[in-house]
């Protein structure tokens, strides 16, 4: 268990220099493709009453019980359309598998790491603690979602 | 059998690092300088010596320390590897291999010593690098062995014998306990688990599928998968299992250092250690197993001089029993010690605030026995290392209700006590009951069910009644606190409801009813933790994998509860009580609040209140000028309060049916008391009072921050029944008590339990009145509170001992419920008795008591003539 744990968290540290990309309203985000265990299609979701309202529900994820976290809630976005379904890109964390609800998903990128750079200052703080930076692709920015942080909730 | 299992163990594990040995010591040869090969080896040798010192096979552990000594001059780097070294250092291995399959054929370590390989070794070890060459080459015979010239000569020939055949045959079966097992990290298991969880549902899908469909080749294949699932799961489910053993295991180690450090002789007995239990489980009752073990060394098993002293064995017997009954694992740790006190139990309750001294009375052995799980208990005399501290047995009890398991405890005076443990098989697959509330669904653990009710039809909300708009419901007599699942979680509730769904659930000690949506069915589930994100969420449990695929959450039973408002924390609550009560303590006592006529909140203690009953308004008849009714047999007179206290009212028309009444029991007569609505039980300090001129009542005084009057019941009862009871009590009839108490309020609450009684009551507020009240009346008994003004009821004491005529007269003495004063202290102190102020059962007996002894001397030349 304990050598899992130490495998685990030495692959989370892993970086591919690939990321598996989606939209989040008309935000562009990437995680590291090692970090990304699958993507879904909507998935039948159990409210949680009382959780934290960034918390959709959970879902069964062929027996693993895996919390969804909605990123428009997550980073104050205004709620998706009616009819449009969400998308579920389950990350490994330290904490095991998380889903993000995500709007649309993206393809996988390569990503030349001298376009990095910090987030610009004047993001709003919802989202600045959770981008690690920014990539400037040539047609658009691709913002690097930190999946531990965005996993993250103060529990009430 | 815990040893058999911890051999079992220690040969697999040595075979395992055995295997490893001979590759790594030849890759040694080819490597001699590799720092961190060299500790590896070493380090394996340590772990063997280590556990055959456990284990007491002292062979293996002279050969083992030897190689080891030769490992450690290596790696300090005191000597150089040489091929010889390492033949003896593999020679070593084969011998360890040897003594192993010797161990596991018969379980002793055979007849071969190996001393002249250890000899050699320890040559080895000490010669230098130049000698050690020709002490390898010369094999220095066991004749060198000091002391011991003769010896040598048999163990060569054993091992000249040992050396055949035999010992191919004994390595290749040693193995087989290697190969045979495997570790297997608990992280796969459980993704096993929930890969099978997963392969049930799908089957079960498959065959709801078969169902709907004729077709004979689907039907047997689903057959099929049907029969191997099962199997599957059931294989994946036991390889979660281990015997209790394994926890038993350190359990003798610990009853000898307790039994050697209380200077006692206890044996240990242990039955069923290859029960076997969830893995998870196992963990989580290791250290209740542990602390029940050393508090029956501590408490129960007494010392050897007062065993004989009690015509038992010098040496206790402790028993650990462990069996499967009714899909559950029962464990019991009983011991032949003293057995638990109950009488000092209750005492010590009372003492440290757990039990109020008026119920401990009532309470039956076993419920006094279960005091000692109440978080701050301890009867141990003295405070020791080990227990005394009054910490452990809630912290026990806490855990194994954790897990969903039961704590009982049976004992029988000066023959011994038994804690018995029932614990579900696993954590992972418990039995729960569906419920929908909110449009979802969800799962309460059957372990807190007691049990459901259903209000049907236009009653339903009727049932559900509210006491200062907290809702309750009367289940059979008693008040039921409730609370509503919707509202608990936010959930919006369903308006058109036709019925009342209600769960009756137990938390810790107490009870609610939970009124939730609808009830579907009671399933077993696997329990599955919630992520670190939902870990805050106390009303949850878990969650779990329905049949159809979907999640559910499992209620936390107490977290709703608590939630809700209809427990609040038993533990923060008795502290807060215990607090409460050495603060103040002088009034604090439960409340029945009541409301009748005009008279919004009216209150009676509750300790004089025997029951609550509604009766139909056309049962309740007239008989002697009295209303009654019909009631367990007899016929209950019944007292109009608010026609008692508004004269000329005639509440009749107004009054609710069915009519609510509140019975008095007082000895063998009964009085019902018709009121307008029951609000509410109250316990706290009473704060400030008042004293009223008004007739029936006492006073009033703030209870739950609001102004309450206080009922006199007993002019209140006498009022209104003068024709019922024409004789107000045999015994106490004529007899006159002085009660001296400073409180006024006080004064008046004891008052009418003794005019109930039958008592003429002379008040006291302080010491000169109480002389003024002996001087001016015949009394015939002293009931004074330690605390009378000005200097405590002994100044009342000396001065009625210093009067001839009054020397006769016995004092009761009354302490606060909540004061810890023995008995005993008080009646060398000079009382005759003494009893808690609202103990109203206790406090008439003990007058009763005193007033017939006091008759009963009159015989006895006691003058009453006036000589002062």
């Amino acid at each position: 268990m304990a050598t899992d744990t130490a495998t685990m968290k030495s692959e989370l540290a892993q970086t591919s220099g690939q990321f598996a990309t989606f939209f989040v309203a008309n935000l562009f985000f990437g995680v590291d493709v090692l970090r990304v265990q699958e993507v879904l299609r909507a998935q039948q979701m159990t409210r949680v009453p009382q959780a934290p309202d960034v918390i959709e529900g959970l879902i069964n994820l062929r027996g693993q019980i895996v919390t969804a976290v909605d990123m428009r809630r997550r980073l104050r976005l205004a709620p998706r359309a009616g009819n449009q379904l969400p998308m579920n890109v389950v990350v490994r964390t330290e904490d095991g598998a998380v889903s993000l609800l995500v709007d649309e998903i993206g393809d996988v990128l390569d990503v030349d790491a001298a376009t990095y750079e910090r987030p610009p200052e004047n993001l709003d703080p919802a989202a600045r603690e959770l981008i690690r930076g920014v990539y400037k692709l040539k047609d658009q920015l691709l913002l690097a979602l930190d999946a531990e942080r965005t996993t993250e909730l103060e529990t009430r | 059998m815990e040893d058999q299992d911890a051999i079992r163990e220690f040969l697999v594990e040595s075979h395992e690092n055995l295997s490893r040995l001979d590759t790594e010591l030849v890759e040694l040869e080819k490597r001699p300088k590799d720092a961190a090969l060299l500790a590896s080896i070493f380090r394996t040798f340590h772990t063997i010596k280590g556990t055959c010192g456990f284990l007491a096979f002292s062979t293996l552990e002279a050969i083992t320390h030897q190689a080891e000594t030769l490992l450690s001059q290596l790696r300090d780097g005191k000597r150089e590897l040489t091929p010889s070294l390492v033949s003896q250092i593999l020679e070593t291995v084969d011998a360890t291999r040897k003594v192993l399959a010797s161990i596991e054929a018969s379980g002793e370590e055979g007849p071969d010593r190996f001393e002249d390989l250890t000899e050699r070794l320890r040559v080895a070890s000490q010669s230098t690098a130049g000698q050690e060459s020709q002490s390898a080459a010369g094999h220095p015979g066991p004749g060198m062995l000091p002391g011991s010239p003769a010896e040598p000569q048999d163990d060569h020939a054993s091992s000249e014998t040992s050396e055949g055949n035999k010992p191919e045959e004994d390595a290749a079966k040693s193995s087989a306990v290697a190969d045979a097992n495997i570790r297997v990290g608990v992280g796969l298991l459980d993704k096993l688990m929930d890969l099978v969880g997963e392969l049930v549902l799908t089957r079960n899908q498959i065959l709801q599928f078969n169902t709907e469909r004729e077709d004979a080749a689907l039907n047997a294949t689903s057959q099929r998968l049907n029969l191997i699932t099962t199997e599957l799961q059931e294989g994946v489910m036991k390889t979660r299992m281990q015997p209790i053993g394994m926890v038993w295991n350190k359990l003798p180690r610990v009853v000898r250092d307790m039994a050697v450090s209380l200077g006692k002789q206890i044996r240990l007995d242990m039955d069923g250690a290859e029960t076997e239990l969830d893995r998870t489980i196992i963990e989580a009752i290791k250290d209740p197993l542990v602390h029940l073990v050393r508090n029956s060394c501590d408490h129960g098993i007494e010392p050897p001089e007062v065993r004989v002293r009690a015509g038992k064995p010098p040496q206790g017997t402790l028993t650990l029993r462990a069996f499967h009954e009714g899909g559950q694992v029962n464990i019991e740790i009983g011991d032949d010690g003293a057995g638990i006190d109950v009488a000092r139990v209750k005492q010590k309750a009372i003492e440290t605030g757990h039990l109020r001294p008026e119920h401990a009375e009532k309470l039956s052995d076993r419920e006094a026995l279960n005091l000692i799980f109440q978080p701050g208990f301890s009867t141990a005399h003295t405070v020791t290392n080990v227990s005394g501290r009054g910490v452990g047995m809630d912290v026990v009890k806490s855990n194994i209700e954790k897990i969903g398991g039961i704590v009982d405890v049976f004992s029988r005076l000066g023959a011994g006590s038994t804690v018995k443990l029932k614990i579900p098989l696993t954590l992972a697959i418990i039995p729960g009951l569906v419920i929908t509330s909110g449009g979802e669904r969800f799962v309460i653990p059957q372990v807190s069910l007691l049990e459901l009710i259903r209000l049907e039809g236009d009653s339903s909300e009727k049932h559900i009644e509210h006491v200062h708009g907290t809702p309750v419901y009367r289940r059979r007599g008693s008040l039921l606190p409730i609370a509503y699942l919707n509202k608990v979680l936010g959930l919006k509730s369903d308006e058109r409801a036709e019925a009342v769904n209600m769960v009756v659930l137990q938390a810790e000690d107490r009870q609610f009813g939970l009124v939730v949506d609808g009830i579907n069915d009671t399933q077993e589930i696997v329990v599955k933790p919630l992520s670190k994100q939902l870990k805050g969420l106390t009303v949850y449990a878990g969650a779990t994998i329905m049949g159809d695929g979907r999640v559910a959450l499992i209620l936390d039973v107490l977290g709703i509860g608590q939630r809700s408002g209809v427990l609040s924390d038993a533990r923060e609550q008795a502290r807060a009580a215990a607090e409460q009560k050495t603060q103040s303590g002088i009034e604090q006592q439960r409340l029945l609040l009541f409301r009748a006529g005009s008279f919004e909140r009216l209150a009676v203690p509750l300790s004089l209140v025997a029951r609550l009953e509604e009766f139909p308004r056309k049962s309740i008849e007239h008989a002697g000028g009295c209303l009654v009714v019909q009631y367990r047999n007899r016929i209950l007179p019944l007292v109009p309060l608010r026609e008692v206290l508004e004269s000329g009212a005639s509440g009749e028309d107004q009054a609710p049916d069915p009519v609510q009444v509140v019975v008095f029991n007082d000895g063998d007569r009964s009085v019902g008391l018709v009121v307008d609505q029951i609000l509410d039980v109250a316990e706290e300090a009473v704060t400030v009072r008042q004293k009223t001129a008004r007739k029936g009542l006492l006073g009033s005084a703030v209870v739950g921050k609001r102004v309450t009057d206080f009922l006199d019941l007993n002019h209140v009862i006498q009022t209104a029944t003068e024709n019922w009871f024409q004789d107000t009590g045999g015994a106490a009839n004529g007899k006159r008590i002085l009660l001296a108490e400073a409180s006024a309020f006080s004064r008046g609450l004891i008052r009418s339990g003794l005019d109930m009684a039958g008592y003429q009551v002379l008040e006291a507020a302080n010491l000169a009145e109480a002389i003024r009240g002996l001087e001016q009346q015949q009394v015939d008994v002293v009931l004074a509170t330690l605390d009378l003004p000005p200097n405590g009821s002994s100044a009342l004491l000396a001065a009625m001992r210093r009067r001839p005529e009054w020397q006769a007269i016995p004092v009761l003495a009354l302490v606060d419920s909540a004061e810890t004063v023995q008995a005993s202290d008080v009646r060398t102190a000079g009382f005759q008795d003494c009893q808690a102020k609202f103990d109203r059962e206790a406090m008439l007996g003990s007058v009763a008591r005193l007033a017939s002894k006091l008759a009963s001397a009159e015989t006895a030349p006691v003058s009453v003539g006036k000589e002062s």
